[in-house]
């Protein structure tokens, strides 16, 4: 089968596909049902980039969002913490709810929501101030102390879980730009750590990552889900059948397949989740 | 790589002549790729070295440009920091001074410190330097000698002479040795030495010659024009200052930096992050960068108009002055600071966000200090532009004759190019140098403010 055919193929499946395999989840921290996400304005035409997803995300456990590039699965992420509000010409429905709650309601507003879910992004972003500053800077605008021990503290522990403290403890004053690619990115989760969150959302957090980085971080992120609950979305197959205990495959702006991350990776219910976990596209 | 390229690159290393000089018959058909590369590279090399020649030259040629300016101007401007003052004997006699100390009762009834306030000391010069330049032979002077040796001093030594016995009474009915200032014509005449007696000139032979003997007599000192930097502007140029153009600069400039970077800052700000993107923000950014391609005069007009006609704010004042600088200025700031914005990566505004901060939070603890650098760099060229600005500052009066030092943003000032302006067109051929002098006092402002510019700009980039 040559990759035209594959092309035609997948969009006739496409256009038909519900989604396969389990969406529900035994304790769901966040619970997704009929998301829809449209980019542009009524006057120049609007372009739907998430169709109708439903999902649950899973408490205390990893999720991971797996498909080939631009099939909405960073959208989908960003809704969860409202990133897209930023976004002039993004529109959002459906019902987001984060322990029941609806995310999206008139009356809530999205700077508590990002204090609940943090989030990490695919490059490594410190804000170029000192690795402490950048550490007790979600604290301190939040408020959680004005006692400098306590603050210390915070930021010690965070460090700590991001595993991170040990290699920075004598440098806390210099720049958080200055660290190596993997150390950057380990201080930015242990900044989003640092305002307890209950759910992290990650953006392909080791792209950018040399192997031996990458593999530092998916051990800290198999250790942080025994406190936070986890989305994280990847390229590397691997790193989702490493880290995650369910996995979504997304495909043009749809949910194709969800389910325990062992079933899809050995045994997927859909032809475009074998056709894609098996390399054949993407 | 195909087996015919590899062939023909062999045959081409085997071949002794290069690429380049085959004819032009065998180039569109025996070339392999490298040759034809080759050919090519000459081609863009000379392309390159014409352009770097080119940037060479202007570079080279803006500099003489400037070394000339420079050195021109500071040239002219020398004799202005110097100044020549000459020692006369003065007779403080009490009937020139017309204080009569016959009369006990008298000066009970009036203090001689008093008296020595409102005394004649213009009679004691005039007579004191008769008394220096009779001629022996008992020959009286005659009355053009008289007026043209009285000439030769400048109209503040009079006060030099009074200054002098107000900080010393016992001076009084004695004789004593004071410096005063010559004339500028003298002075421009013992600077530069110009032949006398001719049209236009204003020293005679006679009194050519009064200034040699003066010379010879050691009685002519060359001294340092302290009153250049400490005095406000004058008729007499001996006298003329620049304090008081610096002083009316600095506060101008200071009302001006005061108003025009927050509000060009703030609304900067406003556009780039928090208003929505629609017709009416559109609109607005076409009017600023009209704006900033208004003519200055044109805001002057409107100064004059609004600010000083309907708001009734004081004439030629610095406040005035600043405000309408303001205007000027705004544009600038607000266009340097949108792209300072503009350029802070997206990033770290998400990182800002992604933690919950609010959107105040990620514009001033974020976005601000990392455009920072920009906005430094946009404010310094619109108060450049503000420091070199003589157009709209003429329309709101800036540029009366003022002598006094303002020292309030309300009071009567004038500024430093509208001074330069004003020398310029003096006939005094001693403003001449001043006219330098305060062109060297404004190029030297303007590097001062460049320099703390970047000293600022460099502390925000380390943070």
């Amino acid at each position: 089968m040559n990759n035209s055919d594959i092309k035609q193929e997948e969009l006739a499946q496409v256009e038909l596909t519900q989604t396969v395999g389990n969406i529900y989840a035994d304790d769901a921290k966040m619970s997704i049902r009929d998301a829809n996400v449209f980019y542009g304005n009524k006057k120049h035409g609007e372009k739907q980039a998430i169709h109708n997803v439903s999902l649950d995300l899973a408490r205390n456990q990893v999720t991971a969002l797996i498909g080939p590039s631009g099939c909405g699965k960073s959208t989908f992420l960003r809704c969860l913490n409202r990133m897209n509000d930023n976004i002039d010409i993004c529109r959002v429905t459906g019902q987001l709810m984060l322990d029941g709650e609806d995310i999206y309601a008139k009356d809530l507003d999205p700077v508590l929501l990002r204090a609940r879910v943090g989030m990490v992004f695919q490059k490594p972003n410190p804000f170029p101030k000192s690795i402490y500053e950048n550490v007790a800077y979600g604290a301190r605008i939040h408020g959680l102390t004005n006692n400098k021990a306590e603050l210390d503290e915070i930021v010690e522990t965070s460090l700590r879980k991001a595993g991170l403290f040990n290699e920075v403890k004598d440098r806390l004053k210099e720049p958080g730009t200055g660290l190596s690619g993997g150390q950057q990115q380990r201080l930015c989760i242990a900044r989003t750590i640092a305002v307890s969150p209950e759910v992290i959302l990650m953006d392909e957090p080791a792209s950018a990552l040399d192997p031996i980085a990458t593999a530092i971080i998916e051990e800290l992120i198999d250790e942080l889900k025994e406190k936070y609950t986890i989305a994280i979305v990847t390229h590397s197959m691997q790193q989702a059948a490493r880290v995650s205990q369910h996995t979504a495959y997304f495909h043009m702006g749809k949910l194709i397949e969800m389910g325990k991350t062992e079933d899809i990776f050995t045994r997927p219910s859909h032809k475009l989740t074998e056709n894609y976990i098996t390399g054949r596209f993407g | 790589m195909t087996n015919s390229t590899k062939r023909s690159i062999e045959n081409s290393k085997m071949d002794n002549t290069l690429p380049l000089t085959r004819s032009s018959t065998q180039l569109s058909t025996t070339l392999t790729t490298t040759e034809r590369v080759a050919l090519s590279l000459t081609k863009r090399l000379q392309k390159e070295k014409r352009f770097k020649s080119i940037g060479l030259f202007t570079v080279f040629f803006g500099f003489i440009l400037v070394v000339i300016l420079i050195s021109d101007i500071t040239a002219k401007a020398l004799p202005a920091f110097h100044q020549h003052w000459v020692k006369v004997d003065i007779n403080y006699k009490d009937n020139w001074l017309n204080i009569d100390e016959s009369s006990a009762q008298n000066l009970l009834a009036n203090p001689l410190a008093k008296r020595m306030k409102t005394a004649n000391y213009r009679k004691v010069l005039k007579n004191s330097v008769y008394q220096m330049f009779s001629p022996p032979a008992g020959k009286k002077l005659n009355r053009k000698e008289k007026r043209q040796l009285f000439k030769l001093f400048s109209t503040n030594a009079e006060f030099t002479i009074k200054e002098t016995l107000i900080a010393s009474p016992d001076h009084f009915n004695k004789k004593v040795s004071i410096w005063v200032r010559l004339d500028d014509d003298v002075d421009s005449y013992l600077k530069e030495g110009f032949p006398v007696g001719e049209a236009g000139l204003r020293i005679s032979e006679q009194q050519a010659q009064w200034i040699s003997n003066l010379e010879s007599e050691n009685r002519v000192e060359r001294r340092f024009n302290i009153s250049f930097f400490t005095a406000s502007d004058s008729r007499e140029p001996e006298l003329a200052g620049i304090k008081g153009a610096l002083m009316g600069t600095l506060l101008t400039l200071f009302v001006t930096l005061l108003l025009s970077f927050p509000l060009g800052v703030a609304g900067a700000l406003y556009l780039e992050e928090f208003a929505p993107k629609n017709r009416w923000t559109d609109l607005i950014e076409i009017n600023i960068n009209n704006l900033a391609a208004v003519p200055s005069i044109v805001f002057g007009l409107l100064g004059l108009a609004v600010i000083i006609n309907i708001f009734e704010l004081p004439r030629s004042a610095p406040l005035v002055g600043g405000i309408v600088l303001t205007l000027m200025t705004l544009p600038t700031i607000i266009i340097a600071s949108r792209a300072a914005i503009k350029a802070v990566p997206p990033s770290l505004r998400e990182a800002a966000f992604g933690l919950g901060a609010s959107k105040m939070q990620v514009t001033f603890s974020h976005v601000l200090p990392q455009a920072m650098p920009g906005i430094i760099t946009g404010a310094i060229i619109g108060i450049a532009q503000a420091l070199g600005e003589t157009a709209p500052l003429l329309m709101i009066g800036m540029v009366a004759f003022i002598v006094d030092v303002p020292t309030s943003i309300v009071d009567s000032a004038t500024v430093l190019p509208v001074q330069i302006f004003l020398w310029a067109d003096s006939p005094e051929r001693a403003f001449l140098a001043k006219t330098s002098a305060a062109i060297l006092v404004l190029l030297t402002l303007l590097l001062v403010i460049n320099i703390t510019a970047t000293v600022l700009r460099s502390m925000f980039e380390k943070k």
